[in-house]
Protein backbone atom coordinates (compact mmCIF):
# COMPACT_ATOMS: atom_id res chain seq x y z
CA UNK A 1 0.00 0.00 0.00
CA UNK A 2 1.38 3.40 -0.93
CA UNK A 3 2.33 5.99 1.66
CA UNK A 4 -0.46 8.40 0.74
CA UNK A 5 -3.09 5.68 0.80
CA UNK A 6 -1.94 4.57 4.27
CA UNK A 7 -2.14 8.15 5.45
CA UNK A 8 -5.70 8.42 4.18
CA UNK A 9 -6.61 5.31 6.18
CA UNK A 10 -4.95 6.89 9.22
CA UNK A 11 -7.08 9.99 8.69
CA UNK A 12 -10.20 7.84 8.61
CA UNK A 13 -9.04 6.15 11.81
CA UNK A 14 -8.56 9.55 13.48
CA UNK A 15 -12.10 10.55 12.51
CA UNK A 16 -13.35 7.24 13.96
CA UNK A 17 -11.64 8.02 17.28
CA UNK A 18 -13.26 11.46 17.47
CA UNK A 19 -16.69 10.06 16.55
CA UNK A 20 -16.19 7.27 19.05
CA UNK A 21 -15.55 9.69 21.90
CA UNK A 22 -18.42 11.84 20.69
CA UNK A 23 -20.69 8.82 21.06
CA UNK A 24 -19.92 8.77 24.77
CA UNK A 25 -22.04 11.90 25.19
CA UNK A 26 -25.00 9.66 26.06
CA UNK A 27 -25.32 6.11 27.44
CA UNK A 28 -27.64 5.32 24.52
CA UNK A 29 -25.10 6.09 21.79
CA UNK A 30 -22.03 5.04 23.78
CA UNK A 31 -21.80 1.33 22.81
CA UNK A 32 -21.90 2.28 19.13
CA UNK A 33 -19.30 4.99 19.75
CA UNK A 34 -16.98 2.46 21.32
CA UNK A 35 -17.43 0.18 18.29
CA UNK A 36 -16.56 3.04 15.94
CA UNK A 37 -13.39 3.70 17.94
CA UNK A 38 -12.46 0.02 17.78
CA UNK A 39 -13.14 0.00 14.05
CA UNK A 40 -10.79 2.95 13.62
CA UNK A 41 -8.09 1.05 15.47
CA UNK A 42 -8.62 -2.04 13.31
CA UNK A 43 -8.33 0.05 10.14
CA UNK A 44 -5.10 1.67 11.38
CA UNK A 45 -3.58 -1.72 12.26
CA UNK A 46 -4.54 -3.38 8.97
CA UNK A 47 -3.21 -0.44 6.93
CA UNK A 48 0.06 -0.59 8.88
CA UNK A 49 0.46 -4.31 8.26
CA UNK A 50 0.41 -3.56 4.52
CA UNK A 51 3.32 -1.12 4.98
CA UNK A 52 6.27 -2.02 2.75
CA UNK A 53 8.73 -1.58 5.62
CA UNK A 54 7.32 -4.69 7.26
CA UNK A 55 9.29 -7.64 5.93
CA UNK A 56 8.81 -10.29 8.59
CA UNK A 57 5.63 -11.18 10.44
CA UNK A 58 6.92 -13.63 13.04
CA UNK A 59 7.37 -11.18 15.93
CA UNK A 60 4.24 -9.27 14.92
CA UNK A 61 2.08 -12.38 15.13
CA UNK A 62 3.62 -13.34 18.48
CA UNK A 63 2.99 -9.84 19.84
CA UNK A 64 -0.59 -9.59 18.59
CA UNK A 65 -1.55 -13.06 19.80
CA UNK A 66 0.05 -12.73 23.24
CA UNK A 67 -1.19 -9.16 23.80
CA UNK A 68 -4.64 -9.95 22.42
CA UNK A 69 -5.01 -13.01 24.65
CA UNK A 70 -3.90 -11.18 27.82
CA UNK A 71 -6.09 -8.16 27.02
CA UNK A 72 -9.16 -10.31 26.30
CA UNK A 73 -8.68 -12.35 29.47
CA UNK A 74 -8.28 -9.25 31.67
CA UNK A 75 -11.21 -7.42 30.09
CA UNK A 76 -13.63 -10.31 30.43
CA UNK A 77 -12.71 -11.41 33.94
CA UNK A 78 -12.12 -8.15 35.82
CA UNK A 79 -14.56 -7.34 38.62
CA UNK A 80 -16.19 -3.91 38.32
CA UNK A 81 -14.84 -3.00 41.77
CA UNK A 82 -11.32 -3.66 40.42
CA UNK A 83 -11.79 -1.39 37.40
CA UNK A 84 -9.55 1.42 38.76
CA UNK A 85 -6.50 -0.81 39.05
CA UNK A 86 -7.11 -2.31 35.64
CA UNK A 87 -7.35 1.10 33.99
CA UNK A 88 -4.19 2.05 35.90
CA UNK A 89 -2.38 -1.02 34.54
CA UNK A 90 -3.60 -0.33 30.99
CA UNK A 91 -2.40 3.28 31.26
CA UNK A 92 0.99 1.87 32.17
CA UNK A 93 1.11 -0.51 29.21
CA UNK A 94 0.23 2.34 26.86
CA UNK A 95 3.01 4.52 28.27
CA UNK A 96 5.50 1.64 28.24
CA UNK A 97 4.69 0.77 24.63
CA UNK A 98 5.22 4.39 23.58
CA UNK A 99 8.63 4.54 25.29
CA UNK A 100 9.64 1.27 23.59
CA UNK A 101 8.55 2.47 20.15
CA UNK A 102 10.56 5.66 20.62
CA UNK A 103 13.58 3.47 21.46
CA UNK A 104 13.18 1.47 18.27
CA UNK A 105 13.07 4.69 16.27
CA UNK A 106 16.53 5.53 17.62
CA UNK A 107 17.85 2.08 16.75
CA UNK A 108 16.26 1.73 13.34
CA UNK A 109 15.33 5.19 12.09
CA UNK A 110 15.42 4.12 8.45
CA UNK A 111 12.52 1.71 8.80
CA UNK A 112 10.37 3.80 11.08
CA UNK A 113 10.60 7.48 10.44
CA UNK A 114 11.63 10.23 8.09
CA UNK A 115 11.15 13.29 10.29
CA UNK A 116 13.98 15.85 10.63
CA UNK A 117 16.68 14.74 13.11
CA UNK A 118 16.04 17.45 15.74
CA UNK A 119 12.33 16.63 15.89
CA UNK A 120 13.13 12.91 16.03
CA UNK A 121 15.53 13.18 18.95
CA UNK A 122 13.61 15.74 21.01
CA UNK A 123 10.39 13.77 20.60
CA UNK A 124 12.16 10.52 21.40
CA UNK A 125 13.49 11.96 24.63
CA UNK A 126 10.01 13.26 25.54
CA UNK A 127 8.40 9.95 24.74
CA UNK A 128 10.99 8.04 26.79
CA UNK A 129 10.55 10.35 29.77
CA UNK A 130 6.74 10.46 29.81
CA UNK A 131 6.28 6.85 28.72
CA UNK A 132 8.63 5.30 31.28
CA UNK A 133 7.34 7.46 34.15
CA UNK A 134 3.76 6.59 33.16
CA UNK A 135 4.62 2.89 33.13
CA UNK A 136 6.21 2.69 36.58
CA UNK A 137 3.82 5.24 38.10
CA UNK A 138 0.87 3.21 36.84
CA UNK A 139 2.32 -0.01 38.20
CA UNK A 140 2.64 1.63 41.64
CA UNK A 141 -0.96 2.90 41.37
CA UNK A 142 -2.06 -0.61 40.40
CA UNK A 143 -0.23 -2.11 43.37
CA UNK A 144 -1.78 0.35 45.78
CA UNK A 145 -5.32 -0.12 44.47
CA UNK A 146 -4.92 -3.88 44.36
CA UNK A 147 -3.69 -3.78 47.95
CA UNK A 148 -0.39 -5.54 47.22
CA UNK A 149 1.65 -2.38 47.80
CA UNK A 150 1.16 -0.82 51.21
CA UNK A 151 4.34 1.26 51.36
CA UNK A 152 3.41 4.91 51.71
CA UNK A 153 6.23 7.18 52.81
CA UNK A 154 5.35 10.70 53.92
CA UNK A 155 5.90 13.28 51.26
CA UNK A 156 8.61 15.40 52.90
CA UNK A 157 11.23 17.87 51.81
CA UNK A 158 13.87 15.15 51.33
CA UNK A 159 11.59 13.41 48.90
CA UNK A 160 10.93 16.64 47.05
CA UNK A 161 14.69 17.19 46.74
CA UNK A 162 15.16 13.67 45.37
CA UNK A 163 12.33 14.14 42.87
CA UNK A 164 13.70 17.51 41.80
CA UNK A 165 17.16 16.01 41.29
CA UNK A 166 15.73 13.09 39.33
CA UNK A 167 13.78 15.46 37.12
CA UNK A 168 16.84 17.59 36.42
CA UNK A 169 18.85 14.42 35.68
CA UNK A 170 16.14 13.30 33.26
CA UNK A 171 16.25 16.69 31.53
CA UNK A 172 20.04 16.52 31.22
CA UNK A 173 19.88 12.99 29.82
CA UNK A 174 17.16 14.13 27.43
CA UNK A 175 19.48 16.84 26.18
CA UNK A 176 22.21 14.22 25.80
CA UNK A 177 19.91 12.07 23.66
CA UNK A 178 19.42 15.07 21.38
CA UNK A 179 23.13 15.99 21.21
CA UNK A 180 24.48 12.48 20.96
CA UNK A 181 21.74 10.34 19.38
CA UNK A 182 24.04 7.49 18.34
CA UNK A 183 24.78 6.63 21.96
CA UNK A 184 21.78 4.47 22.78
CA UNK A 185 22.97 4.26 26.40
CA UNK A 186 21.84 7.85 27.03
CA UNK A 187 18.29 6.89 26.11
CA UNK A 188 18.49 3.79 28.34
CA UNK A 189 19.68 5.93 31.26
CA UNK A 190 16.91 8.44 30.59
CA UNK A 191 14.32 5.64 30.72
CA UNK A 192 15.86 4.33 33.95
CA UNK A 193 15.78 7.73 35.65
CA UNK A 194 12.23 8.40 34.41
CA UNK A 195 11.16 5.00 35.76
CA UNK A 196 12.47 5.83 39.23
CA UNK A 197 10.80 9.24 39.01
CA UNK A 198 7.46 7.62 38.14
CA UNK A 199 7.68 5.47 41.27
CA UNK A 200 8.78 8.33 43.52
CA UNK A 201 5.96 10.60 42.36
CA UNK A 202 3.21 8.02 42.85
CA UNK A 203 4.27 6.20 45.99
CA UNK A 204 3.43 8.95 48.57
CA UNK A 205 -0.10 9.43 47.22
CA UNK A 206 -2.82 7.94 49.40
CA UNK A 207 -6.07 6.08 48.80
CA UNK A 208 -8.49 8.99 48.63
CA UNK A 209 -6.38 10.79 46.02
CA UNK A 210 -6.20 7.80 43.70
CA UNK A 211 -8.95 9.05 41.34
CA UNK A 212 -6.79 12.07 40.55
CA UNK A 213 -3.69 9.99 39.97
CA UNK A 214 -5.39 7.54 37.62
CA UNK A 215 -6.88 10.40 35.63
CA UNK A 216 -3.49 12.10 35.42
CA UNK A 217 -1.72 8.91 34.34
CA UNK A 218 -4.46 8.47 31.75
CA UNK A 219 -3.53 11.87 30.39
CA UNK A 220 0.20 11.00 30.42
CA UNK A 221 -0.36 7.79 28.47
CA UNK A 222 -2.02 9.92 25.80
CA UNK A 223 0.79 12.47 25.81
CA UNK A 224 3.34 9.65 25.48
CA UNK A 225 1.50 8.36 22.40
CA UNK A 226 1.45 11.92 21.12
CA UNK A 227 5.22 12.30 21.57
CA UNK A 228 5.72 9.00 19.75
CA UNK A 229 3.60 10.45 16.95
CA UNK A 230 6.18 13.24 16.60
CA UNK A 231 8.95 10.61 16.62
CA UNK A 232 7.36 8.65 13.79
CA UNK A 233 5.91 11.65 12.00
CA UNK A 234 2.52 9.99 12.22
CA UNK A 235 -0.60 12.15 12.54
CA UNK A 236 -2.91 9.42 13.78
CA UNK A 237 -0.73 8.99 16.87
CA UNK A 238 -0.61 12.74 17.42
CA UNK A 239 -4.39 13.08 17.12
CA UNK A 240 -5.31 10.02 19.20
CA UNK A 241 -2.71 10.94 21.81
CA UNK A 242 -3.98 14.52 22.08
CA UNK A 243 -7.58 13.33 22.49
CA UNK A 244 -6.57 11.04 25.34
CA UNK A 245 -4.30 13.69 26.86
CA UNK A 246 -7.17 16.21 26.84
CA UNK A 247 -9.58 13.65 28.28
CA UNK A 248 -7.25 12.79 31.14
CA UNK A 249 -6.61 16.46 31.91
CA UNK A 250 -10.33 17.27 32.03
CA UNK A 251 -11.01 14.35 34.37
CA UNK A 252 -8.05 15.31 36.55
CA UNK A 253 -9.40 18.82 36.91
CA UNK A 254 -12.94 17.56 37.68
CA UNK A 255 -11.58 15.26 40.39
CA UNK A 256 -9.43 18.00 41.93
CA UNK A 257 -12.42 20.34 42.07
CA UNK A 258 -14.59 17.62 43.60
CA UNK A 259 -12.04 17.15 46.36
CA UNK A 260 -11.37 20.85 46.79
CA UNK A 261 -7.67 20.36 46.22
CA UNK A 262 -5.17 21.73 43.78
CA UNK A 263 -3.26 19.31 41.61
CA UNK A 264 -0.02 20.40 43.29
CA UNK A 265 -1.57 19.53 46.64
CA UNK A 266 -2.50 16.04 45.56
CA UNK A 267 0.93 15.41 44.08
CA UNK A 268 3.12 16.96 46.75
CA UNK A 269 1.14 17.37 49.95
CA UNK A 270 -1.15 15.50 52.27
CA UNK A 271 -4.40 16.56 53.89
CA UNK A 272 -4.67 16.21 57.64
CA UNK A 273 -6.90 17.49 60.40
CA UNK A 274 -5.93 20.99 61.48
CA UNK A 275 -5.46 21.96 65.11
CA UNK A 276 -8.66 24.01 65.28
CA UNK A 277 -10.90 21.17 64.18
CA UNK A 278 -13.59 20.34 66.74
CA UNK A 279 -13.17 16.98 68.40
CA UNK A 280 -15.67 14.19 67.90
CA UNK A 281 -17.01 14.60 71.45
CA UNK A 282 -17.75 18.29 70.98
CA UNK A 283 -19.59 17.64 67.74
CA UNK A 284 -21.54 14.54 68.71
CA UNK A 285 -21.92 14.95 72.53
CA UNK A 286 -25.27 13.32 73.24
CA UNK A 287 -26.93 14.74 70.15
CA UNK A 288 -26.70 11.68 67.89
CA UNK A 289 -29.97 9.77 67.46
CA UNK A 290 -30.14 6.23 66.18
CA UNK A 291 -32.99 4.07 64.97
CA UNK A 292 -33.69 0.41 64.29
CA UNK A 293 -34.60 -0.93 60.88
CA UNK A 294 -38.26 -1.23 61.97
CA UNK A 295 -38.42 2.41 63.09
CA UNK A 296 -36.74 3.53 59.88
CA UNK A 297 -39.14 1.45 57.79
CA UNK A 298 -42.10 3.32 59.29
CA UNK A 299 -40.67 6.59 58.01
CA UNK A 300 -40.02 5.04 54.58
CA UNK A 301 -43.63 3.88 54.46
CA UNK A 302 -44.93 7.41 53.89
CA UNK A 303 -42.01 8.79 51.86
CA UNK A 304 -42.74 10.22 48.40
CA UNK A 305 -39.21 11.05 47.30
CA UNK A 306 -36.17 9.12 48.50
CA UNK A 307 -32.65 10.07 47.47
CA UNK A 308 -30.02 7.40 47.97
CA UNK A 309 -26.44 8.62 48.45
CA UNK A 310 -23.98 5.77 47.91
CA UNK A 311 -20.34 5.99 48.91
CA UNK A 312 -17.48 3.62 48.37
CA UNK A 313 -18.39 1.93 51.67
CA UNK A 314 -21.48 0.60 49.92
CA UNK A 315 -19.36 -1.04 47.24
CA UNK A 316 -16.99 -2.47 49.85
CA UNK A 317 -19.97 -4.04 51.63
CA UNK A 318 -21.18 -5.34 48.23
CA UNK A 319 -24.54 -3.80 49.09
CA UNK A 320 -25.45 -2.42 45.65
CA UNK A 321 -27.79 -5.31 44.76
CA UNK A 322 -29.62 -5.02 48.09
CA UNK A 323 -29.86 -1.26 47.63
CA UNK A 324 -31.44 -1.79 44.23
CA UNK A 325 -33.97 -4.24 45.80
CA UNK A 326 -34.83 -1.61 48.41
CA UNK A 327 -35.26 1.01 45.68
CA UNK A 328 -37.54 -1.31 43.68
CA UNK A 329 -39.65 -2.01 46.77
CA UNK A 330 -39.99 1.71 47.51
CA UNK A 331 -41.06 2.31 43.92
CA UNK A 332 -43.67 -0.44 44.20
CA UNK A 333 -44.99 1.41 47.21
CA UNK A 334 -45.31 4.55 45.11
CA UNK A 335 -42.20 6.49 46.08
CA UNK A 336 -39.79 8.07 43.63
CA UNK A 337 -36.17 6.98 44.06
CA UNK A 338 -33.12 8.85 42.83
CA UNK A 339 -29.45 8.28 43.38
CA UNK A 340 -27.10 11.18 44.10
CA UNK A 341 -23.56 10.46 42.96
CA UNK A 342 -20.67 12.58 44.23
CA UNK A 343 -17.78 12.75 41.71
CA UNK A 344 -15.45 11.02 44.17
CA UNK A 345 -17.95 8.43 45.35
CA UNK A 346 -15.85 5.65 43.83
CA UNK A 347 -12.18 4.98 43.32
CA UNK A 348 -12.04 6.57 39.87
CA UNK A 349 -14.17 9.08 37.95
CA UNK A 350 -17.61 7.58 37.29
CA UNK A 351 -16.82 4.37 39.16
CA UNK A 352 -19.96 4.42 41.33
CA UNK A 353 -22.16 4.73 38.25
CA UNK A 354 -20.63 1.59 36.77
CA UNK A 355 -21.08 -0.30 40.04
CA UNK A 356 -24.75 0.70 40.17
CA UNK A 357 -25.28 -0.02 36.48
CA UNK A 358 -23.88 -3.49 37.08
CA UNK A 359 -26.52 -3.94 39.77
CA UNK A 360 -29.18 -3.06 37.14
CA UNK A 361 -29.92 0.40 38.47
CA UNK A 362 -31.27 2.35 35.45
CA UNK A 363 -28.95 5.18 34.49
CA UNK A 364 -31.76 7.73 34.36
CA UNK A 365 -32.05 7.41 38.15
CA UNK A 366 -28.39 8.40 38.63
CA UNK A 367 -27.88 12.12 39.20
CA UNK A 368 -24.67 14.11 39.38
CA UNK A 369 -24.05 16.48 42.28
CA UNK A 370 -24.97 19.69 40.46
CA UNK A 371 -28.14 18.13 39.05
CA UNK A 372 -29.57 16.90 42.35
CA UNK A 373 -28.44 19.29 45.06
CA UNK A 374 -31.45 21.56 44.59
CA UNK A 375 -33.79 18.60 45.03
CA UNK A 376 -32.75 17.62 48.56
CA UNK A 377 -35.15 20.12 50.28
CA UNK A 378 -38.03 18.33 48.52
CA UNK A 379 -36.87 14.86 49.55
CA UNK A 380 -38.60 13.07 52.41
CA UNK A 381 -35.59 10.88 53.04
CA UNK A 382 -31.92 11.04 52.07
CA UNK A 383 -30.40 7.61 52.68
CA UNK A 384 -26.61 7.77 53.00
CA UNK A 385 -24.82 4.45 52.65
CA UNK A 386 -21.08 4.22 53.17
CA UNK A 387 -20.39 7.90 52.47
CA UNK A 388 -19.05 10.41 54.97
CA UNK A 389 -16.86 13.34 53.92
CA UNK A 390 -18.93 14.05 50.79
CA UNK A 391 -22.01 14.76 52.94
CA UNK A 392 -20.21 16.71 55.68
CA UNK A 393 -21.88 20.14 56.04
CA UNK A 394 -18.64 21.56 57.52
CA UNK A 395 -17.45 21.84 53.93
CA UNK A 396 -20.19 24.42 53.42
CA UNK A 397 -20.33 26.16 56.79
CA UNK A 398 -17.11 25.85 58.78
CA UNK A 399 -14.38 28.03 57.31
CA UNK A 400 -11.77 26.45 59.61
CA UNK A 401 -12.52 22.92 58.41
CA UNK A 402 -9.83 21.30 56.25
CA UNK A 403 -12.53 20.31 53.78
CA UNK A 404 -14.10 23.81 53.65
CA UNK A 405 -15.12 24.65 50.10
CA UNK A 406 -15.37 21.06 48.92
CA UNK A 407 -18.60 20.54 46.96
CA UNK A 408 -20.88 18.27 48.98
CA UNK A 409 -24.28 16.67 48.60
CA UNK A 410 -26.74 18.73 50.70
CA UNK A 411 -28.41 15.73 52.34
CA UNK A 412 -28.94 17.71 55.56
CA UNK A 413 -31.57 19.81 53.75
CA UNK A 414 -33.93 16.88 53.27
CA UNK A 415 -36.76 16.09 55.70
CA UNK A 416 -34.96 13.15 57.29
CA UNK A 417 -31.41 11.93 56.72
CA UNK A 418 -30.68 8.31 57.48
CA UNK A 419 -27.07 7.25 57.63
CA UNK A 420 -26.16 3.59 57.47
CA UNK A 421 -22.77 3.25 59.11
CA UNK A 422 -21.01 0.87 61.48
CA UNK A 423 -19.96 3.59 63.93
CA UNK A 424 -19.27 7.31 64.12
CA UNK A 425 -15.69 6.81 62.86
CA UNK A 426 -14.37 9.55 60.57
CA UNK A 427 -13.86 9.27 56.78
CA UNK A 428 -10.68 9.90 54.78
CA UNK A 429 -10.42 13.52 55.91
CA UNK A 430 -10.20 12.30 59.53
CA UNK A 431 -12.69 14.85 60.87
CA UNK A 432 -16.04 14.46 62.68
CA UNK A 433 -19.24 14.98 60.70
CA UNK A 434 -21.83 17.36 62.29
CA UNK A 435 -24.46 15.81 60.02
CA UNK A 436 -24.65 12.80 62.35
CA UNK A 437 -25.71 15.10 65.21
CA UNK A 438 -28.22 17.12 63.16
CA UNK A 439 -31.81 17.22 64.50
CA UNK A 440 -33.18 15.57 61.33
CA UNK A 441 -30.53 12.84 61.19
CA UNK A 442 -30.95 9.20 62.21
CA UNK A 443 -28.07 6.77 62.45
CA UNK A 444 -28.78 3.21 61.37
CA UNK A 445 -25.82 1.38 62.86
CA UNK A 446 -24.72 -1.75 61.06
CA UNK A 447 -23.13 -3.31 57.99
CA UNK A 448 -24.43 -1.68 54.80
CA UNK A 449 -25.76 -4.82 53.19
CA UNK A 450 -27.34 -6.30 56.33
CA UNK A 451 -29.03 -3.05 57.32
CA UNK A 452 -30.53 -2.61 53.85
CA UNK A 453 -31.77 -6.22 53.99
CA UNK A 454 -33.34 -5.56 57.40
CA UNK A 455 -35.00 -2.43 56.01
CA UNK A 456 -36.44 -4.45 53.13
CA UNK A 457 -37.74 -7.12 55.52
CA UNK A 458 -39.29 -4.52 57.81
CA UNK A 459 -40.93 -2.72 54.87
CA UNK A 460 -42.37 -6.00 53.56
CA UNK A 461 -43.95 -6.73 56.93
CA UNK A 462 -45.82 -3.46 57.00
CA UNK B 1 10.91 22.75 9.95
CA UNK B 2 7.98 22.96 7.55
CA UNK B 3 6.90 19.41 8.45
CA UNK B 4 7.30 20.11 12.16
CA UNK B 5 4.90 23.07 11.95
CA UNK B 6 2.31 20.83 10.35
CA UNK B 7 2.61 18.26 13.14
CA UNK B 8 2.34 20.97 15.78
CA UNK B 9 -0.74 22.35 14.00
CA UNK B 10 -2.36 18.93 14.05
CA UNK B 11 -1.44 18.53 17.72
CA UNK B 12 -2.91 21.84 18.85
CA UNK B 13 -6.10 21.42 16.83
CA UNK B 14 -6.56 17.88 18.13
CA UNK B 15 -6.25 19.09 21.72
CA UNK B 16 -9.06 21.57 21.08
CA UNK B 17 -11.23 18.91 19.46
CA UNK B 18 -10.50 16.69 22.47
CA UNK B 19 -11.63 19.34 24.94
CA UNK B 20 -14.79 20.04 22.94
CA UNK B 21 -15.76 16.40 22.66
CA UNK B 22 -14.79 15.25 26.16
CA UNK B 23 -16.56 18.05 28.06
CA UNK B 24 -19.82 16.70 26.57
CA UNK B 25 -19.35 13.30 28.23
CA UNK B 26 -21.65 13.04 31.28
CA UNK B 27 -20.13 12.04 34.68
CA UNK B 28 -22.08 8.77 34.50
CA UNK B 29 -19.80 7.63 31.69
CA UNK B 30 -16.47 8.85 33.03
CA UNK B 31 -15.16 5.37 33.79
CA UNK B 32 -15.96 4.00 30.32
CA UNK B 33 -14.48 7.23 28.94
CA UNK B 34 -11.20 6.50 30.69
CA UNK B 35 -11.03 2.89 29.60
CA UNK B 36 -12.09 3.82 26.07
CA UNK B 37 -9.57 6.65 25.84
CA UNK B 38 -7.04 4.20 27.16
CA UNK B 39 -7.74 1.83 24.30
CA UNK B 40 -7.32 4.71 21.85
CA UNK B 41 -3.93 5.61 23.34
CA UNK B 42 -2.90 2.08 22.31
CA UNK B 43 -2.61 3.55 18.78
CA UNK B 44 1.12 3.36 19.50
CA UNK B 45 0.69 -0.22 18.28
CA UNK B 46 1.01 1.20 14.76
CA UNK B 47 4.63 2.17 15.37
CA UNK B 48 5.29 -1.02 17.30
CA UNK B 49 4.14 -3.16 14.37
CA UNK B 50 6.56 -1.51 11.95
CA UNK B 51 9.43 -1.87 14.44
CA UNK B 52 8.65 -5.54 15.12
CA UNK B 53 8.41 -6.29 11.40
CA UNK B 54 11.54 -4.51 10.15
CA UNK B 55 14.89 -6.19 9.60
CA UNK B 56 17.05 -3.13 10.16
CA UNK B 57 17.98 -3.93 13.75
CA UNK B 58 17.38 -7.09 15.78
CA UNK B 59 17.20 -5.23 19.10
CA UNK B 60 14.67 -2.83 17.60
CA UNK B 61 12.58 -5.77 16.38
CA UNK B 62 12.61 -7.41 19.82
CA UNK B 63 11.74 -4.15 21.59
CA UNK B 64 9.08 -3.63 18.93
CA UNK B 65 7.61 -7.05 19.73
CA UNK B 66 7.43 -6.16 23.44
CA UNK B 67 5.74 -2.89 22.46
CA UNK B 68 3.24 -4.77 20.28
CA UNK B 69 2.33 -6.99 23.25
CA UNK B 70 1.84 -4.03 25.61
CA UNK B 71 -0.07 -1.90 23.13
CA UNK B 72 -2.29 -4.81 22.06
CA UNK B 73 -3.23 -5.53 25.69
CA UNK B 74 -4.18 -1.88 25.88
CA UNK B 75 -6.20 -1.86 22.65
CA UNK B 76 -7.98 -5.20 22.93
CA UNK B 77 -8.49 -5.07 26.69
CA UNK B 78 -9.53 -1.41 26.60
CA UNK B 79 -12.19 -1.70 23.92
CA UNK B 80 -13.57 -4.99 25.30
CA UNK B 81 -13.88 -3.83 28.88
CA UNK B 82 -15.43 -0.53 27.75
CA UNK B 83 -18.00 -2.44 25.74
CA UNK B 84 -18.70 -4.70 28.72
CA UNK B 85 -19.34 -1.70 30.95
CA UNK B 86 -21.42 0.25 28.44
CA UNK B 87 -23.78 -2.67 27.94
CA UNK B 88 -24.59 -2.53 31.67
CA UNK B 89 -26.06 0.96 31.37
CA UNK B 90 -29.79 0.50 30.84
CA UNK B 91 -32.76 2.80 30.90
CA UNK B 92 -35.70 2.21 33.18
CA UNK B 93 -38.07 -0.42 31.79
Amino acid sequence: MGISLINIVYLVASVCFILGLKGLASPRTAPRGNMIGALGMLLAVVATLLDQQIVTFQLIIIGLVVGGAIGTYLALTVEMTAMPQMVAAFNGFGGGASALVAATALLAPGALTNVPPTQLYVATAASGLIGAATFTGSMVAWGKLQGVLRWQPKSDSLQKTINGTLFLAAMALGALVVINPTGFWAYCLLVAVASVLGVMLTVPIGGADMPVVIALLNSYSGLAACATGFVLGNNVLIIAGSLVGASGLILTSIMCKAMNRSLAHVLFGTLGPTAETATADEVYGGKVKSASAEEAAMIFETARLVIIVPGYGMAVAQAQHSVRDLANLLQEKGAEVRYAIHPVAGRMPGHMNVLLAEADVPYDQLFALEDINDTFPEADIALVIGANDVVNPSAREDTTSPIYGMPILDVDKSQTVMIIKRSLSPGFAGIPNPLFAAPNALMLYGDGKEMVRELIAALREQ
Amino acid sequence: MEAFIIYITVFVLAIFVGFEVITKVPPTLHTPLMSGANAISGITVVGALVAAGSKESTIAAVLGCAAVIMATINVVGGFLVTNRMLLMFKKKK
